[in-house]
C-alpha cells in the first residue's frame, strides 16, 4: 500500500452562477460558485481515502471531477502516472474501465426501466469488456453472487422498484465492481440505508477492495463511520482542504479549529458519554463569495489576528503525513 | 400520573391490498418534564405513532384499539372539537418529519406562526400573536427582527428553529420532534439538539424525540423505546438500555452504531430486511432475523412485560 495510484493537483471547479436576465445585464462581472477551489491530495494503492465535510463543501464535485463526469476548471488529475484531464474522450475510455462511481441514493442511481441484469451488464457492454453474451451473463452472475444477491437468477430479472434499499445498493456496488475497477468513488454509499444493513454493505465494499485490490475515494459527512473505515482522511470546507492525514491524526488528534469543532459536534451513541458541543456558530457561508483570508475565519473560535482575515493559510505538513491549513500552525 | 400514558395503541392503514399493521399494541408513558426517545428503522411505525397521538392520520389510517391517556383523558375518544380546543398545539405539538422543507414558501414565517396561534386561540388578537411570534423567535435563538422573512431566506438550521418556534406557539405540554436532525449538518444538528435540551429545562415541557439515529436520542432523552416492525420491543431508562439491552434487536441496533469515541467498530449488521407490514411474521415479528430464535418465537407473540422497574421487554428469551 505504498505507491500512489491517483494524484490530484490544485483541482478547481467553478460553476458559473446563473443570474436572471436583468441581473446579468446589470452585473458585468461573471459570478462563480467556487465548489472546489484548489485542492491537492493523493490516493495510494488499496487505500480507502475519506473526504469529509459539511454539506456544500465540494465533496461530490471533487469525486465527479476526478472521474471527469464533469470537466475540472483547472488542475491536474494524474492516474497511474498519466494526466487524464488532457485525454480525448476516446483515450478516456480505457481509463473508464478502471474507475467507477457508486452514488449516494440507491433510489435514483439505478435506471428504473432496466432489469438488474441489464444494469450490471451495462458497463461491460459499453466498454466492450466481454467477448460474448454468454461471458457477460456469467460475469453478471458471478458478481451478483459476490454482493450477496443469491441465487442470482432470482434477482437478475427484477426491476429496481422490486428491491429493498439495501438490495439496490448491492446492485449499484455490483455494477461498479463488475469491471474490476482499480479505483472507485463511493459518494455517501450508505447514508440512505438503515444502520442495521449499513455495516453489511460496508463489509462487502471492504472485502471487494481487498479482492480486487482497488482503492476508494470515500465521500461522507459521517465522521464516526469514516474513523472506522478510512486509512486517511481529508476535511473540506468551502472548496478547500483544511486538514489531512491518517485517520488517527485527523480524528483522534485534530489540529485545525474546524476539524476540532466538527468532531466535538458529533453525537455519541452512549448516554454516559460527553454531550455534543457547539463550538462554532452559524452555518457554512456561500461558496459564491467565500470569506477572505482563511475561509473559516467568520466562524473560527481561535482567530489569532488580522492575518486570518487577510491571508489564506497554506496546507502545510505539521508532522509526517499530517497537513493543516491554519495560521496557528503556519506562523511559528 | 404520567403526562402521557399510551396503552395498547394499534393503528392500521386500510389499503386496497389489506390493512398495513403499522403500529400494534404499543404501550409507553411519558412523565412530566421528561424526554422519551422513539427509535427504530425506516418504516417501523414511528411517525404513525406521532400522528395517532394527535389524531391527524390520513383518511386510510385508523386507530383500531387502545388508549392514549393525556392528563388522564383518552384522546382516542375525543371529538374533533375537543382535540382542536385542548390537544393539538396546546396540549401536544408536533414538529413534522421534514417540516423545515415544508414551510409555505409564499408566506412570511411570522404569518405562519400567527395563523397557528389564531386557529387554536381565537381570542388572541393579531397584534398579540405577532408579539408572541417575536418572543418565540428569541426563545429558539433566532433574531426576532427576522420574523418578516420568507422561508427561502433562512438556512436549514434557521428553518428548523422556526419550525420549533411554531410548534411552541400555544405553550404545549408535550413537544414531539420527528427526525429533528435529519438533513442537517453535524454542527447545526448539535445546535438544534442543544436547543431542545434547553427548551425542556426552561419550559419544563415533556419531549418525544423520534429518530432512527440512536446518538440523537442519547443526547436528548431520559428514556427510550425501541421499535421494530410496528411493535415496541424494549422500553427503559436510557442509561439502563445502553448498559443492558435485553431484546436481540435492541442489542444489535445499539451495537451497529459506530461511535467516534470508540477504538474499534465491528461492522455488526442484522441480516435480512424488515418485514412487510401488510403481512408481518407470525409470533415475534423479529424471529426471521433473530440469531437466537427458538421454535416458540415463530408461534407465539412474546408479551411486553416489565422485567425490572421501568424496564419492559417483549422477547421469549427474557423473563421466563
Ligand atoms: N452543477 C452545479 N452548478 C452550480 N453549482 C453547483 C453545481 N454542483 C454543485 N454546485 C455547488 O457547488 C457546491 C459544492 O457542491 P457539492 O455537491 O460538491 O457539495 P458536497 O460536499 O457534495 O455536499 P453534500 O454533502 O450536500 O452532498 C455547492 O455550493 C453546490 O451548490
Ligand atoms: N398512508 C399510508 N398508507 C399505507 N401504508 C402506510 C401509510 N403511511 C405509512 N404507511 C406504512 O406504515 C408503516 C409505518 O410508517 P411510518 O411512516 O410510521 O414509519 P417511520 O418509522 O416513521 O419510518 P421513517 O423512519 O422512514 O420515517 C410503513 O410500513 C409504511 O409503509
Ligand atoms: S487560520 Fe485563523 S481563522 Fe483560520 S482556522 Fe486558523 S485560527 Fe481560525
Ligand atoms: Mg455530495
Ligand atoms: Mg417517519
Amino acid at each position: 500500500m505504498s505507491e500512489t495510484l491517483l494524484k490530484v493537483e490544485n483541482l478547481k471547479k467553478w460553476f458559473p452562477l446563473k443570474l436572471g436576465f436583468f441581473r446579468s445585464l446589470v452585473s458585468k462581472k461573471l459570478l462563480y460558485v467556487r465548489a472546489v477551489d484548489g485542492i491537492s491530495f493523493d490516493i495510494k494503492n488499496e487505500e480507502i481515502f475519506g473526504l469529509a465535510g459539511e454539506s456544500g463543501s465540494g465533496k461530490t464535485t471533487t469525486g465527479r471531477c476526478i472521474l471527469r463526469l464533469i470537466e475540472p476548471t483547472d488542475g491536474r488529475i494524474i492516474f497511474e502516472g498519466r494526466d487524464i484531464t488532457k485525454l480525448t474522450p476516446d483515450e478516456m475510455k480505457s481509463f473508464r474501465r478502471r474507475m467507477q462511481i457508486i452514488f449516494q441514493d440507491p433510489y435514483e442511481s439505478l435506471n428504473p426501466r432496466m432489469t438488474v441484469e441489464d444494469i450490471v451488464a451495462e458497463p461491460l457492454r459499453i466498454l466492450r469488456i466481454a467477448n460474448s453474451e454468454d461471458e457477460i451473463i456469467a460475469k453478471v452472475k458471478e458478481i451478483l453472487t459476490k454482493v450477496g444477491l443469491t441465487p442470482p437468477e432470482e434477482f437478475m430479472f427484477r426491476y429496481p422498484h422490486e428491491l429493498s434499499g439495501g438490495q439496490r445498493q448491492r446492485v449499484a456496488i455490483a455494477r461498479a465492481f463488475v469491471i474490476n475497477p482499480k479505483f472507485v468513488v463511493a459518494d455517501e454509499p450508505v447514508s440512505m440505508l438503515d444502520v442495521s444493513i449499513r455495516a453489511e454493505i460496508l463489509k462487502l465494499m471492504l472485502s471487494l477492495t481487498k479482492e480486487y485490490r482497488s482503492s476508494f475515494l470515500y465521500i461522507t459527512h459521517d465522521l464516526a463511520l469514516a474513523k472506522h473505515l478510512c486509512n486517511r482522511i481529508a476535511i473540506m470546507y468551502l472548496g478547500k482542504i483544511m486538514e489531512m492525514g491518517t485517520t488517527e491524526q485527523v480524528i483522534d488528534n485534530p489540529l485545525h479549529p474546524y476539524t476540532k469543532a466538527l468532531i466535538a459536534a458529533v453525537p455519541i451513541p452512549d448516554p454516559t458519554a460527553r454531550r455534543s458541543e457547539v463550538v462554532i456558530k452559524g452555518e457554512i457561508p456561500s461558496p459564491v463569495n467565500p470569506p477572505s483570508g482563511c475561509r473559516f475565519h467568520t466562524r473560527c473560535p481561535s482567530v489569532i489576528g488580522e492575518i486570518c482575515r487577510k491571508e489564506e493559510p497554506e496546507l502545510i505538513e505539521i508532522e509526517k503525513g499530517h497537513f493543516v491549513a491554519c495560521h496557528i500552525y503556519s506562523k511559528k | 400520573m404520567p403526562l402521557l400514558d399510551v396503552r395498547n395503541l394499534t393503528t392500521y392503514y386500510m389499503t386496497r391490498r389489506g390493512p398495513v399493521r403499522a403500529v400494534e399494541d404499543v404501550s409507553f408513558a411519558v412523565e412530566k418534564a421528561q424526554a422519551m426517545g422513539l427509535a427504530g428503522e425506516s418504516g417501523c411505525g414511528k411517525t404513525t405513532i406521532a400522528l395517532s397521538l394527535l389524531r391527524i392520520l390520513p383518511p386510510e389510517g385508523k386507530i383500531v384499539r387502545g388508549q392514549i391517556l393525556f392528563e388522564g383523558k383518552d384522546i382516542v375518544k375525543m371529538s374533533e372539537k375537543e382535540l382542536r380546543e385542548h390537544i393539538r398545539w396546546k396540549g401536544i405539538a408536533l414538529i413534522f418529519q421534514g417540516a423545515m422543507n415544508a414551510l409555505n414558501p409564499v408566506y412570511k414565517i411570522k404569518e405562519q406562526i400567527v395563523e397557528a396561534i389564531k386557529i387554536h386561540e381565537p381570542n388572541v388578537t393579531k397584534r398579540e400573536a405577532e408579539e408572541r411570534a417575536k418572543k418565540l423567535f428569541e426563545l429558539v435563538g433566532l433574531d426576532p427582527s427576522r420574523v418578516d422573512n420568507y422561508p427561502h431566506e433562512f438556512s436549514g438550521g434557521m428553518k428548523q428553529r422556526a419550525c420549533i418556534a411554531m410548534a411552541l406557539a400555544c405553550n404545549p405540554k408535550l413537544l414531539i420532534a420527528d427526525e429533528p436532525g435529519t438533513a442537517l449538518d453535524v454542527v447545526v444538528q448539535a445546535q438544534i439538539l442543544k436547543l431542545l435540551r434547553e427548551l425542556k429545562e426552561k419550559l419544563s415541557i415533556s419531549l418525544i424525540v423520534i429518530s432512527h439515529d440512536l446518538s440523537l436520542i442519547t443526547e436528548t432523552c431520559d428514556t427510550i423505546a425501541i421499535m421494530y416492525a410496528g411493535k415496541i420491543v424494549e422500553f427503559a431508562d436510557i442509561v439502563e438500555m445502553f448498559k443492558k439491552p435485553l431484546h436481540p434487536y435492541a442489542q444489535a441496533l445499539i451495537e451497529s452504531f459506530p461511535s467516534i469515541s470508540s477504538k474499534k467498530y465491528k461492522f455488526v449488521s442484522i441480516p435480512g430486511a424488515p418485514p412487510n407490514l401488510l403481512n408481518p411474521p407470525s409470533g415475534c415479528r423479529f424471529h426471521e432475523r433473530c440469531k437466537y430464535a427458538m421454535d416458540i418465537c415463530k408461534k407465539k407473540e412474546p408479551e411486553f412485560k416489565e422485567v425490572s422497574k421501568g424496564h419492559f421487554v417483549a422477547c421469549h428469551l427474557v423473563g421466563g
